[in-house]
């Protein structure tokens, strides 16, 4: 135990705590929105993470940069993250929704059992793992160094760097803008109904199948932004890059009360803290036990999570 | 009542077995068990008179020692046959199954290697029980606060467990002693008629048949386990908790039941791998082993002893034999690489067009049937 690290470093604790933690939530997102409509852990969701984070690079590739080019001007750069960003979205969408048309859709049709779903989840989160693994020969991938990290600003001694403020802020506005589209769109009401109760929301006319591609859709998409924030963070990707993360991530949306999307946001910034914490005081050995730990405990003590579950009681 | 889902063929094959006298059938069991026992030996092939070492010989790995692949598998199946109980029977997603044969091997490893910073140097034979004692109380510690919840939240729990043991052994460089692993475990005990050791290094034979010997043990009391009064409750358990409960199936003793049994087989299964190995480090207890059991069970039809047999040969022994073939027509081909791919596509494409498994199980073939039959016709509906 070491209080004198612990306690000397918090505030820079704290602050790579959130940075991290920002993008556990915005997977956690994609976990919260399948579960709340389904009752279902999509475990193929760190892979539609993984495809975000090869394709970004990939885009960046193709746009000329590697490794060793230096950092772009701001023009450049600003083209250049948000074409890596709709790239990265647009291709874990994609993957999201063939996981569900290709393994998930046929089963429902069959009225399979819930342990065939985790099962086909399984498989399918191993198919695109693998898929990628052969094709890139195993290999980690490096990033190009698009934003070099520059202290902007200290908060009680602790340095806040520009990729810090970048994932924060990309964050909260992803966040503001899935809230609201669940709570006030037209297409969000019908994800809220078919959460709530989806036999009677077929009834009331809203298509669940439809609903349920969209649910896909947009946990695609946070996944994708989540991926393109880690390759400008941690600076490389492999094919299993997705595995740890998305165990985080999932144990993060527990934490928060799956099924919840403020939920999510509140357990993965908590989850990405409480990480940094543990490194502090037991050695950095110990900090990929934290969410795991926590989400035993978690489900002993408090199962439904902080803020409760149920994606179709999310306005209340 | 029971749904016939069998085809005509496997049906018909099905009644002329359960037709013949019970001599017969015992007869042909014990011939199919004593062919195995001399499968790996050479002399058998040049008493059939099959070219030993030449290439074009069918069921020889021509790439890997006969024997030693022989082992893995067996190894495959006893996992298989443990797997079984949890996900088969019980009908608990087990995700983290490998986690409980890598702690089995560390557990043996520790006590008796005399390189172990605990000193003890046991003998392997002594070391043995200990090791399925402590994968036994890890599986009731793991699953004592998972199984109460719902059983989607256990297959992760497992999955981060089985994740979190590799990832300490690498990671901890003191007891566990990092990638550089524990070495200098014993072999199991015994000598031959000639004083040399029986388990030697050269030879996997020994630990083939050992490992033999033990599947068919474990495979003896796992099958009047299934048919008492706790296998009769697994199966109501499987088949809807609630109504178990309901019934007067105190559901939650009996999943933990199943629970530590599947890992207390994974445990044993550990340490005769690590006797056999002498040395374990992190990096043979990659997660993918975990889905690859998952895989064989599923393939060979969850819920069926013989088929979690059937498909724990057919996951381990198959990509092998393949290397071979690959080989012998000239060609780089490592199917072992493949592996998880093609298991992963086949647990997805099995789940939905053949549930039940290659071998099914009766009545959880029915219970898919029936499913299938209750499904309302969702396309039915016009889109809006």
């Amino acid at each position: 135990m070491n209080f004198d690290e612990l306690f000397g470093n918090f505030p820079a604790l704290t602050i790579t705590g959130l940075e991290q933690g920002a993008i556990y939530a915005l997977i956690a997102l994609g976990y919260t929105l399948v579960y709340g409509v389904l009752r279902l852990i999509n475990f193929a969701h760190s892979e539609v993470f993984m495809v975000g984070t090869f394709t970004a690079l990939w885009t960046w590739q193709a746009l000329g940069y590697n490794q060793n080019s230096a950092a772009p001007a701001l023009g450049p750069l600003i083209l250049a993250v948000v074409a890596g960003l709709v790239v990265a979205m647009a291709a874990s969408a994609v993957t999201a929704v063939t996981v569900e048309l290709v393994a998930y859709r046929p089963l429902r049709r069959r009225n399979a059992p819930p342990l065939a779903f985790l099962i086909t989840a399984i498989g399918a989160s191993f198919v695109l793992a693998e898929s990628f693994g052969i094709g890139t020969r195993r290999a980690p991938f490096g990033m190009p160094d698009l934003l070099p990290q520059k202290t902007v600003f200290t908060v009680f001694g602790a340095a806040v760097t520009n990729v810090q403020l970048l994932i924060l802020g990309v964050t909260l506005i992803m966040m503001v803008a899935l809230d609201q589209f669940v709570n006030r769109s037209r297409q969000g009401r019908g994800i809220r109904a078919v959460a709530q109760d989806a036999d009677t929301a077929a009834l009331m006319g809203v298509n669940k199948n439809r609903v349920i591609l969209l649910v896909f859709v947009l946990g695609g998409l946070m996944a994708g932004v989540g991926a393109l924030l880690w390759d400008i963070r941690f600076g490389y990707t492999k094919f299993n890059v997705g595995f740890l993360i998305g165990l985080k991530a999932f144990a993060a949306a527990v934490l928060g009360g799956i099924g919840n999307l403020r939920g999510a946001l509140l357990g993965g910034l908590l989850l990405g803290v409480a990480e940094n914490y543990a490194a502090g005081l037991f050695g950095g050995d110990w900090k990929d036990f934290t969410g795991f730990v926590l989400l035993i405990v978690l489900l002993m003590f408090r199962p439904t999570g902080l803020l409760g579950e149920s994606l179709g009681r999310a306005r209340a | 009542m029971t749904a016939t889902v069998d085809n005509k063929r496997t049906a018909g094959f099905k009644s002329r077995w359960a037709a013949m006298p019970k001599q017969v059938r015992w007869a042909a069991i014990a011939a199919l068990v004593v062919l195995l026992y001399i499968l790996p030996n050479k002399w058998f092939y040049e008493y059939l008179g099959f070219p030993i070492g030449s290439d074009y010989f069918a069921f020889y790995t021509t790439r890997s020692d006969f024997a030693g692949v022989l082992f893995d598998t067996a190894v495959f199946v006893l996992l298989a046959v443990g797997l079984n109980v949890v996900v088969g029977f019980a009908g608990l997603l087990d995700l983290g199954y490998f986690g409980f044969y890598a702690l089995g091997a560390y557990t043996v490893a520790l006590l008796t290697s005399p390189e172990s910073r605990f000193g003890t140097n046991w003998p392997w034979l002594a070391a043995v029980p200990l090791a399925v004692m402590v994968t036994m109380v890890s599986g009731v510690i793991l699953g004592g606060p998972t199984l109460r919840l719902r059983g989607d939240y256990l297959a992760i729990v497992t999955l981060g467990f089985a994740e979190m043991i590799r990832l300490y052994a690498a990671r901890n460089e003191g007891i566990l002693q990092g990638q550089r692993g524990i070495p200098g475990i014993p072999h199991p005990p015994g000598s031959g008629t000639d004083g040399k050791p029986l388990f030697g290094v050269v030879d996997a034979r020994p630990y083939y048949w050992l490992m033999l010997t033990l599947i068919l043990v474990v495979l003896l009391l796992i099958r009047n386990l299934a048919n008492s009064r706790v296998g009769r409750a697994w199966v109501a358990i499987r088949e809807d908790e609630d109504a178990a409960e309901i019934m007067g199936v105190p559901t939650f003793k009996y999943k933990l039941w199943a629970f530590a049994i599947g890992a207390a087989v994974a445990g044993l299964t550990g340490a005769v791998f690590a006797g056999k190995q002498t040395f374990i480090n992190s990096d043979q207890f990659v997660l993918e082993s975990s889905i690859l059991v998952l895989a064989a069970v599923i393939l060979g039809g969850a819920g069926n002893i013989k088929g979690a047999i059937v498909g724990g040969a057919v996951t381990w022994y198959l990509p092998e034999w393949l290397r071979g073939i690959g080989d012998l027509l000239g060609v780089e081909f490592d199917a072992a690489e493949y592996r998880i791919l093609v298991f992963g596509l086949v647990v997805i494409v099995m789940m939905i067009f053949r549930p039940q498994g290659l071998v099914p199980n009766r009545r959880r073939a029915a219970e898919f049937a029936d499913r299938r039959k209750e499904a309302v016709p969702q396309e039915t509906v016009p889109n809006e």
